[in-house]
């Protein structure tokens, strides 16, 4: 996978390993109207994957494309439909055995999904007729069209994925509006304010905390303000290695816009294909290399939010201030409580000339953490370093493409005998890190052998660049697979904590087993899948990640037993010191916790600064306070 | 309330539970060779994440791990002593508690004590489905065991067991006082006992050798780690209030999510014959207690001639510390101090340990096998004067039914008539008994020298009623709660339900130093009372009242009957304070001035009641009294004096002996 080039379309095939093949659908509509202030729109390479109506190219139902998906074939193998990923049109022959052995499922016990949208279930919209007319005066897109209403009526969350399967549909917004530039969102927000409507801001979609759910006891009109088409690069200045960009950029468009004059973000959170920079900002946002470039707290030069109250802003690009607190770590964290982020400067650095994947076998998991903490304390993290305990790694083996020659696997065969036989690892308790290093080509390879050296002192040895990149794939092909599992009765989440290093082993020990524990005491029938990994390093913690799942079959309601457990695990690791959120954000399904999370004070403060903002609650998605 | 009978259904719930049956462990011990049985191969299930180490393994460890390095840091620069040095002497303090498990011991003792057994009992019964339970426990979760303590058997029987059935052998936590038997305290070092000091109050660093040991021992699985709740071996054979200060140390690993989750297992272990019976009524009457040495333990050895009945061993369900925790304490307290410092419980953490000592002790209690003698004593006790053969028959038997219906945990023999089961009874406890021409009295056997003073002819009468009284101790708890309800209604003004519950919280209040009464459950036991007594056809309960059934007498009476040598004796106590003149009375002099004082009571014909004379009771009085704040302890140089409120003791004293003051107490909670 090392690459030499700085080329771009060598860097696109590379970034993350995931992204798309072709950008051939050009006739995105972009039906809005130009905003004459601002540089036009003529670069072709805006045209973005995502058209304004979604439901075109995307699941309606479940994760991404609508031509990318995971199913067993007719000869029982799993398969991935497509052309857009590398693993498009592979097979996966060891998937179904995992598949079954793990959750107890069988491709005999299929839940197929609702295939279409039901109209007449959508409830017809609220509408704010007033409210209505003045925004056609203002020339603002808009629709209440049931299909657009639905699609931005839910995140990516468990339940609301499993309801929409079923068919089932909640209060949805009365309105979706498109603004094409700042200042439409300022007359929306105007308008909205004027005729007290209820805006949710809506960037991709990829929310995971119920932050898109529309608030049961809202009787004003909801509408939905879509920001993707805010979606250009205003300037990029090369002096400063700063770039301005509309907010509604998705990452995938951000990242290859920018490399295609050489830059890159840097910044790849696991939904980067689909959420938007304003996205990051209202959730702060973390990627997985932010140990080169930083998370997004440390990526934003300057913020520009309309709120009810109107612009809030910086008045400099200067790279520090101190001039009280920071305001602009009021906007990030908000989740669309006080308003619309429309324009950031962000950094950006040269597309690195090389980058590199890697792996590292450990005997258990606690010797991986040790090897995790030393990296740590010596700050010599490569861009990504991860741990994945072993049910992740078995998980991640699962999805090995088939081999294409007997000397490919006679080599597999080779390196599992090595390290089980002669090496004596337990498979049962091995696992594996995986890493990714960037930068000038000889700066890599050095840093590669220290990250070596070092793990050769936790009894790690070095696993190769497929098991690496293997690593990375899964966590961008984990909604698609959980959209598989829900096929055949099998549910899953993902959840996200950060933690002090000295807390990580008992966090996950605990966590996983209170997992197991209350699945069973909650009368779900097969063992679940509990899995974690470590998945980002800090100085004083690290970020990890949980994957939850099991076998459904047999409960009368699934999803309340699924959202109990879920519950119990965010109470398992508040107990052993764990964060609310590391990245996900707090959105409506953790609200319960933020005061014990934050203390009555903070929270006091949180709340009036929305008081002082967004009196009227225009922002009224209700989310985090 | 709400809460409190939700709570009272699922007591209630476990009376009715049926328990496990027993199997006779001593039956294949006496068909088969014992020392086969000693060399047999021994693959005791583990602990699932148990990564085998020995016992020096185990000491470094302890020495270098975080808590201690922090303590040993912060003791050196206090006291000013070198790290180095503070560390040697944490190194000595670990050699002189730690253990040194040796398989080839535990054969030893296999081996001796199946002849031992086998000669001073009859049987030795264990419910094999509560080891089935701990055997999956013990695999699960590091596992805490938590046996009652009447005798100096009762370690040695647990780890016989253990190896019996093919699991891990405990570590057990011992008092230093065996340390003083040379080669005996060393044999049971090498058999898992690791031995603490009896008082360490502010030593720091022994503390945290201690309690980190302990934890090390848990946090690995390296073994199940055994202690005695009660502190001590109870000379009464009730429950002793429940020391928290290990429990709390076994629980730090959950609380900071070291563990996941620790198996509490109490074990209630009970002897038809009490080894040291008036061993313990001696102690109880003021002779002191023999110093532990092994020439003293040869001198037993004429125990092994005399029959001790049948012994049982009941392994209770496994209690989950998790599920016992769940919704009273909020673990991320712990969440912002670096784990290796020591933090100080907080009110809630004290509480919940305290609660869940006093629960687990009442499953000791409720787990208790009782042998028939147990109610033929507390027969004969309430009869001094003795009872004909016949009358006391019928009596045990209508006891029985009674103690039944209370959910006592009854061995009745299935297949013998109720004058068969007496007279065995009788016969293996005949050395407390005269029994001639069908009339049974308690008495002194021993012939007695000719020349006896009146106040030896005391004692000796003392030493069998103390040891019979050890025997009705046995049964106390299941009739307590309704006794207490029976003297208060007794005792209450009224027959208006608050007065009586403010009378029975009154007496509860009183006595929550000498019986396992969990403290805040007084409604709950209030409402158990009731509960019992109705079902019994004793009481009825109407809107605001309590009335005595027609045929409720007799059960009543006999409750009552059961509670009057503790409410004699705690008005003796009570008595003697008021009438004391001496100011400065050392807390030293209270239980040889009590004693006399009780003791001239008895000469003068005042007082029918020996129990007055057992210190156990007198302390207990003290304790409560105390705890009332009717006394308070006042420190003179190195002395301890008791100053005593007259008024306040003699109020106590009135309403004790059934005078209640007709004001209304302002605490009515019904």
């Amino acid at each position: 996978m090392a690459s030499n080039s700085s080329n771009a379309q060598q860097r696109l095939r590379i970034i993350a390993g995931h992204l798309q093949k072709h950008t051939e659908d050009g006739n995105t509509s972009v039906a809005a109207q130009e905003c004459k202030a601002e540089a036009s729109r003529s670069d072709p390479s805006s045209l973005t994957p995502v058209p304004k109506r979604r439901q075109e190219v995307m699941k309606w139902n479940g994760w991404g494309y609508s031509d990318s998906r995971f199913l067993f074939n007719k000869k029982g193998q799993a398969e991935f439909t497509g052309k857009r990923y590398r693993l498009s049109g592979l097979i996966l022959p060891s998937l179904k055995d995992w598949f079954e052995g793990t959750f107890g499922a069988s491709l005999q016990h299929k839940s197929p999904a609702t295939t279409t949208l039901n109209l007449s279930a959508v409830a017809p919209p609220n509408l704010n007729e007033p409210f209505m007319e003045d925004l056609k005066a203002a020339g603002v897109s808009a629709s209440h069209d049931p299909e657009d209403r639905v699609f931005r009526a839910h995140g990516h969350c468990l339940h609301e994925i499993f309801a929409l399967r079923e068919g089932r549909i909640g209060r949805v917004p009365d309105m979706v509006v498109w603004p094409s530039c700042h200042s439409d969102v300022e007359k929306i927000v105007d308008l909205a304010c004027k005729h007290n409507v209820c805006l949710i801001p809506y960037g991709g979609g990829t929310s995971v905390s119920s932050a898109l759910e529309c608030p049961h006891e809202e009787t004003r009109s909801i509408v939905s303000l879509d920001t993707s088409q805010m979606n250009r690069i205003l300037w990029i200045d090369e002096k400063n290695l700063t770039a301005h960009v509309e907010a509604g950029i998705i990452g995938q468009d951000l990242e290859r816009q920018l490399n295609e004059h050489g830059y890159c973000t840097g910044h790849e959170p696991d939904s980067m294909e689909f959420s938007s920079l304003g996205g990051w900002v209202a959730t702060r946002a973390s990627g997985m290399k932010k140990n080169i470039y930083g998370n997004i707290e440390d990526l934003v030069v300057h913020i520009k939010m309309v709120t009810p109250r109107g612009v809030i802003e910086k008045s400099c690009l200067g790279p520090r201030m101190s001039t009280g607190p920071d305001i602009h770590h009021f906007i990030m964290g908000s989740e669309g409580t006080l308003g619309v982020v429309t324009e950031v400067t962000m950094k950006i650095r040269p597309v690195p000339e090389y980058q590199k994947y890697g792996s590292v076998v450990f005997p258990n998991f606690q010797q991986g953490v040790a090897c995790l903490r030393e990296v740590a304390r010596q700050r010599c993290a490569p861009a990504s370093i991860r741990l994945m305990d072993n049910e992740q790694f078995q998980f991640g083996h699962a999805l090995k493409p088939q081999v294409s020659s007997m000397f490919t696997s006679f080599v597999d065969g080779l390196k599992k005998f090595y390290i089980t036989k002669f090496k004596g690892f337990d498979p049962h308790h091995l696992c594996v890190a995986t890493l990714l290093f960037e930068g000038d080509r000889g700066k890599v390879l050095q840093h590669e052998k220290q990250v070596y050296d070092i793990a050769a002192k936790f009894g790690g040895l070095a696993a190769g660049e497929d098991n690496g990149q293997r690593g990375y794939m899964l966590t961008f092909v984990i909604a698609y697979l959980r959209d598989l599992g829900m096929d055949y009765y099998v549910m899953g989440e993902s959840f996200e904590t950060s933690v002090p290093w000295d807390r990580i082993l008992d966090l996950c020990r605990n966590v996983k087993e209170r997992i197991v524990r209350e699945c069973k005491e909650r009368g779900v029938q097969f063992h679940p899948l509990s899995t974690c990994r470590v998945t980002q390093t800090y100085d004083a913690g690290a970020c990890v990640y949980f994957y939850f799942a099991f076998n459904y079959r047999g409960l009368s309601d699934p999803v309340h037993v699924y959202e109990k457990v879920e519950h119990a695990a965010r109470e398992e690791i508040l107990a052993n010191g764990g964060s609310l959120s590391h990245h996900h954000g707090v959105g409506k399904l953790r609200k319960e916790w933020m005061k014990e999370s934050v203390s009555g004070v903070g929270l006091g403060v949180l709340k009036s600064v929305k008081e002082f903002v967004d009196p009227q609650n225009i922002f009224g998605s209700r989310n985090l306070l | 309330m709400e809460m409190a009978s939700r709570i009272l259904y699922s007591s209630r719930q476990r009376m009715l539970k049926k328990r496990d049956d027993f199997e006779d462990v001593l039956e294949e011990r006496r068909r088969s060779s014992d020392l086969r049985y000693a060399l047999k191969c021994y693959t005791p299930s583990l602990y699932k994440g148990l990564v085998p180490c020995k016992a020096s393994m185990l000491k470094t460890i302890v020495l270098q791990s975080d808590h201690l390095q922090y303590v040993i840091k912060q003791v050196s620069s206090e006291s000013g002593d070198s790290s180095e040095c503070v560390t040697e002497e944490a190194s000595l303090i670990l050699d002189e508690m730690a253990h040194r498990l040796q398989l080839s011991t535990v054969r030893f003792f296999a081996f001796t004590l199946s002849k031992a057994f086998k000669r001073l009992f009859r049987s030795v019964c264990v419910n094999e489905e509560g080891i089935q339970r701990l055997q999956q426990a013990v695999q699960e979760h590091p596992v805490v065991l938590l046996p009652s303590h009447r005798s100096y058997m009762d370690f040695l029987m647990m780890s016989y067991l253990l190896y019996m059935y093919d699991l891990p052998l405990p570590v057990i936590a011992a008092g230093m006082d065996f340390m003083s038997m040379k080669f005996i305290g060393e044999m049971l070092r090498m058999s898992g006992a690791f031995f603490i000091r009896r008082s360490f109050g502010g030593d720091k660093l022994y503390w945290a050798v201690f309690s980190e040991y302990v934890k090390t021992m848990l946090r690995n699985g390296y073994a199940p780690v055994e202690f005695f709740l009660e502190g001590t071996r109870s000379r009464t054979c009730k429950s002793l209030t429940p020391k928290t200060g290990l429990l709390n140390i076994v629980m730090e690993p959950f609380f900071k999510g070291e563990l996941f989750d620790v198996n509490l297992v109490p074990v209630s272990i009970s002897y038809e014959r009490i080894l040291e019976e008036s061993l313990y009524a001696r102690e109880l009457l003021g002779v002191p207690k023999p110093k532990e040495s092994t020439s003293g333990l040869l001198k037993a050895r004429r125990v092994l001639s005399e029959d001790y009945g049948s012994m049982h061993v009941y392994f209770g369900h496994p209690v989950s510390l998790r599920s016992l925790a769940e919704g009273k304490i909020n673990r991320s307290q712990y969440n912002l101090l670096p784990r290796y410092i020591p933090q100080k419980p907080s009110t809630d953490n004290h509480e919940f340990l305290n609660d869940a000592a006093f629960r687990l002790v009442r499953i000791q209690e409720e787990n208790m096998v009782l042998k028939p003698w147990v109610l033929i004593a507390t027969l004969l006790l309430q009869n001094p004067d003795g009872m004909d053969l016949s009358s006391l028959t019928e009596q045990t038997d209508w006891l029985r039914h009674l103690a039944l219906a209370f959910g006592a945990f009854l061995d009745w023999p299935d297949h013998a008539s109720c004058s068969e089961v007496i007279s065995c009874s009788l016969a293996l406890h005949r050395h407390l008994l005269t029994v001639s021409a069908g009339h049974v009295q308690l008495s002194v056997t021993e012939a007695l020298e000719v020349e006896t003073t009146p106040e030896e002819a005391v004692f000796h009468r003392a030493v069998v009623v103390l040891s019979c009284a050890s025997y009705r101790n046995q049964i106390l708890h299941v009739f307590l709660r309704p006794a207490l309800l029976a003297v208060a209604m007794q005792s209450a003004n009224s027959n208006r339900k608050d007065d009586i519950y403010n009378c029975f919280s009154f007496l509860r209040n009183m006595f929550s130093n000498e019986f396992i009464l969990c403290p805040g459950d007084s409604v709950q036991d209030f409402e158990e009372a009731c509960y019992l007594l109705i079902k019994r056809g004793v009481l009825q309960v109407l809107e605001h009242e309590i009335v005595m059934s027609a045929s409720g007498h007799s059960t009543l009476a006999f409750l009552c009957a059961a509670l009057d040598p503790f409410l004699q004796g705690y008005q003796v106590v009570c008595r003697y304070l008021c009438e004391e003149t001496n100011e400065n009375l050392t807390e030293k002099e209270f239980v040889p001035a009590v004693r006399n004082f009780a003791l001239k009571l008895i000469l003068a014909g005042r007082l029918k009641c020996y129990e007055a004379l057992s210190s156990d009771l007198q302390k207990n009085t003290l304790a409560a009294l105390l705890r009332l704040k009717a006394v308070r302890k006042v420190k003179v140089g190195d002395q301890v004096t008791l100053k005593v409120n007259k008024i306040a003791v003699n109020s106590l004293e009135d309403m004790l002996g059934g005078k209640i003051p007709s004001q209304k107490p302002a605490l009515a909670r019904l």
